[in-house]
């Protein structure tokens, strides 16, 4: 069963957590020279497949060839060694390093036990350049936005010499361009003969680089295709075990609901200094408004200033008519708002507590400490989102941290779904969710603005935001450039706002 | 499988709990008595109580002190806060206040210094080790400078009665920790404030963002460490019926952050345990009044205190259980 022109070959992988069958039987058969894709709904077991071939997880059986010969890395540095260069989906960088450091850690050149500096620099540098970017590499990564660092993570992984190199949703954060970069960089290692594995919920980027798909369903194997001749249909089916048609693509289409007329907020002339220029905002009950423009571009500043993150230090906000300033998160959840920030890890989730925890946290700040929500109702509570967004885990007890990645953004979800406000701003909300729980996410966006809800809808995918929005406002370089609405959404539009107003000046 | 030996309570109950059953074992077989208890006058007494009414201020302490553990902070300054209180409680006294406010104003002052602490941490973000060592260095200073350096000894039976009284025959101390246990017991599970102060300790950028009231959680865990080490102070004070603001709590933070840290609150924060660490409490001081009674020469007893310690942490770390049950890799 070897296969001569296999690099990397893992057969009959089984991998059990408390109260999960992870993986069960799995194999995938990376070739010399060649991007492969592993697909798979949020918690089918691809991020599982890759920390136990690299070492983070035991394997309870199975097998791992590399070349032909038996490996057993026992943690990733040992299969960084082995030539198996990876990065992994919860970005983890060192946040109180600098961007250098971060890239270089481990293999610093150095003289006499003495650190070379200027050629960690250099290095640095250079291995970003790769992907196109030029930031300040003597700058704390934490301070940059998760973009950023996904980015310094993928140079990092660029930067080793290796064999195989495996990303596991390197994507979710960056825009075409950037992606664009990485593909580039990506074809070029194949061309060397690199194995490259690619882990994605974007399904134009699998098929705009990848030679084979692997698809995985419930921890089990569904099969292995030359991507040529898998249809996207097809792909979808096999991931989700069952045919969804034309139709029901379609179905989600375009928001069927009416937005509302009069708009209960307004920003006028909102800025703050260094992150925002002033820009005008309405948004009405029952619209969602998207926001549309690069990284970097005021998105995510806008979304902060009305969220009570930052302080708007010019301009007036208007909530019913009257101005108002917030000035903390529990001020702005307390007038029904909700927000789903961009970086999961750091400001989402709480790592050691349940999905049922989670889930009422906001809901129960919002009440005050007095105002308990009895163990029955939160109960109810989870039980109720996780069948609604489908969520994966053993039972409500869980740790998030345990859950997959995808499956921890929609426990985040569902905590501001739980708080039911009037208005919810969704930056990237659907980071890391498979093709299916979109389309479900998108129904539920169309039923809640249906029943009033105000939505901000925060994307860096174009498709996305058309399909979604009333209207989009689409920003660049801190600045609202133009406001679409009805006809005039097109990604076409959108690009061309994004780019025109260059020429503008 | 009853269920409540699948709680992660029992879980992190159950390693302190063995140790404490061995010392006990131990004691059964080695020392004579240990277990008897006599009704005297209609109170209790022998080993087992003196050991519940010895380790009061600690337990009691370390209640308080698993809320800041479990916002991800701690507090060195309990000790000094226990020497605070009883040197106002005595001076008080001794001018010939009421009861009542004797009471009142040392404990007030016990929550204004945790409020003090919760500024520092809260508010000007200064990290905890650091804000709670200045209060824990200047503390006992101004606790000192009140009384002038001197020990301040009085005479109130009903004061004295927190430190030496016996309410039903049992003693007053240990009554008041069962029912200061009872009390945040219920503001853990039947408030939403166990949920804050453990989303605080385990994420406080994410709890912020979803709305929860950071600062407050920890003006607030601060108030109640404090107020709880200022009771601890009265009930010191008042057994020796005499203020010592030299001596009072003297290393009692570290033997309460211990208690916490054996009942499986861990220092990172997060998820907490209050029935562990008043099980850690009284491991600690079962462990003293074992050396104490077994004649052990004292300079032994912080060298098997740290022994116990050190078996009971490595039991609880995951790691350290996992490394002793390997499971082959390849089937
Ligand atoms: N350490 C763990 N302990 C318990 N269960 C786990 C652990 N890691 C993963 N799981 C479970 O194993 C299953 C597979 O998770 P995995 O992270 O591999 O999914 P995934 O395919 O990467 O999904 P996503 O697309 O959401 O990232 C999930 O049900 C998850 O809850
Ligand atoms: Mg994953």
């Amino acid at each position: 069963m070897a296969d001569a022109t296999a690099l990397l070959q893992l057969r009959g992988i089984s991998k059990g957590f408390p109260g999960v069958k992870a993986l069960s039987d799995v194999q995938l058969t990376i070739r010399r020279g060649e991007i492969h894709s592993l697909m798979g709904e949020n918690g089918a077991g691809k991020s599982t497949l890759i920390k136990v071939l690299t070492g983070v997880y035991r394997r309870d059986g199975g097998e791992i060839l590399l070349n032909g010969t038996s490996i057993d890395a026992r943690s990733p540095e040992e299969a960084q060694r082995l030539g198996i260069s990876t990065v992994y989906q919860e970005v983890n960088l060192i946040p109180h390093l600098s961007v250098a450091e971060n890239i270089c850690l481990g293999r610093q050149t150095t003289t006499l036990g003495f650190l070379k500096w200027k050629e960690i620099r250099q290095r640095a540098e250079k291995a970003l350049a790769r992907l196109g970017i030029e930031i300040d590499v003597t700058e704390t990564v934490s301070n940059y936005s998760i973009a950023i660092q996904q980015l310094v993570a993928i140079a990092r992984a660029l930067d080793i010499d290796a064999k195989v190199l495996i990303l596991d949703e390197p994507t979710s954060s960056l825009d075409e361009k950037e992606v664009e970069a990485l593909f580039t960089v990506l074809r070029k290692l194949k061309a060397e003969g690199l194995g490259i594995v690619f882990v994605t919920h974007f399904l134009d980027q699998v098929y705009a680089v990848s030679d084979r798909i692997t698809v995985l369903r419930n921890g089990t194997y569904v099969g292995e295709y030359e991507a040529a001749l898998l249809p996207r249909l097809q792909l979808i089916s096999k991931m989700m075990g069952k045919e969804l048609s034309e139709l029901e693509m379609k179905a989600a289409d375009r928001v069927a609901t009416k937005a509302g007329v009069t708009p209960f907020l307004k920003l006028k002339q909102v800025g703050r200094k260094g992150s925002l220029k002033p820009l005008d905002l309405e948004i009405a009950a029952g619209e969602i408004v998207g926001l549309s423009g690069l990284l970097g571009s005021g998105r995510t500043e806008t979304a902060r200033i009305v969220f009570g993150l930052d302080r708007a230090d010019c301009g007036e906000l208007q909530l019913d008519g009257k101005a108002i300033s917030i000035t903390s998160p529990r001020q702005a959840s307390g007038l029904k708002f909700g927000f789903c920030p961009e970086d999961r890890k750091v400001q989402a989730i709480i790592p050691n507590l349940s999905v049922r925890e989670n889930i009422v946290l906001a809901l129960q700040a919002n009440r005050g400490w007095m105002g308990y929500v009895s163990r029955p109702t939160q109960i109810q509570l989870a039980d109720k989102f996780i069948k609604a967004l489908n969520i994966k885990t053993p039972n409500p007890e869980q740790p998030i941290r345990l859950l997959s990645g995808g499956n921890q953004q929609k426990v985040i979800l569902a905590r501001w779904l739980a708080s039911n406000p009037r208005l919810l701003i969704l930056d990237e909300p659907t980071r890391g969710i498979d093709v299916g729980a979109k389309l479900e996410i998108e129904k539920l966006m169309a039923q809640l603005t249906g029943e009033g809800m105000a939505i901000l809808f925060i994307s860096s995918d174009l498709e996305e935001t058309v399909r979604n929005s009333h209207r989009v406002v689409v920003l660049r370089d801190r600045q609202k450039v133009c406001e679409l609405r009805g006809e005039e959404i097109s990604e076409k539009n959108i690009m061309h706002a994004i780019a025109a107003s260059d020429s503008d000046q | 499988m009853n269920s409540a030996f699948n709680s992660p309570t029992w879980h992190k109950l159950k390693w302190p709990l063995a140790a404490l059953m061995l010392v006990l074992l131990y004691n059964y077989f080695y020392t004579p008595g240990f277990f008897q208890i006599e009704m005297k006058a209609g109170r209790l007494f022998g080993s087992l109580i003196d050991v519940l009414n010895r380790a009061a201020p600690v337990m009691i302490i370390s209640l308080g002190m698993t809320l800041v553990i479990a916002t991800g902070g701690v507090d060195l300054s309990v000790g000094a806060v226990m020497a605070i209180s009883g040197a106002i409680a005595a001076l008080l006294i001794a001018k010939g206040f009421a009861l009542p406010l004797v009471l009142m104003i040392s404990l007030g002052v016990a929550i204004v210094a945790g409020v003090w602490n919760g500024l520092l941490i809260g508010y000007f973000k200064v990290p905890p080790i650091v804000a709670t060592l200045i209060l824990m260095v200047s503390g006992r200073g101004v606790a000192q400078l009140l009384t002038g350096g001197n020990h301040i000894p009085f005479k109130h039976a009903g004061f004295e009665f927190i430190g030496r009284g016996y309410l039903a025959a049992i003693p007053f101390a240990a009554v008041l920790t069962l029912l200061l246990f009872i009390t945040f017991v219920i503001i853990s599970k039947r408030t939403a404030a166990g949920l804050f102060i453990e989303a605080t300790g385990d994420n406080e950028v994410a709890s912020r963002y979803a709305g929860v009231q950071t600062r407050v959680v920890q003006f607030a865990v601060y108030a109640a460490c404090s107020l709880c080490a200022g009771i601890a102070g009265l009930i010191a004070t008042a057994n020796l019926a005499e203020a010592d603001p030299s001596a009072a709590g003297i290393g009692l933070e570290l033997d309460a952050i211990l208690a916490v840290v054996i009942g499986g609150t861990a220092l990172q924060g997060g998820r907490y345990f209050l029935a562990g660490s008043l099980m850690g409490a009284i491991l600690l001081q079962t462990l003293t009044t074992t050396i104490l009674t077994r004649g052990v020469p004292t300079q032994w007893t912080q060298v098997v205190k740290a022994l116990v310690i050190i078996i009971v942490c490595l039991l609880q770390s995951e790691v350290f259980r996992r490394s002793f049950q390997r499971k082959p890799a390849t089937a």
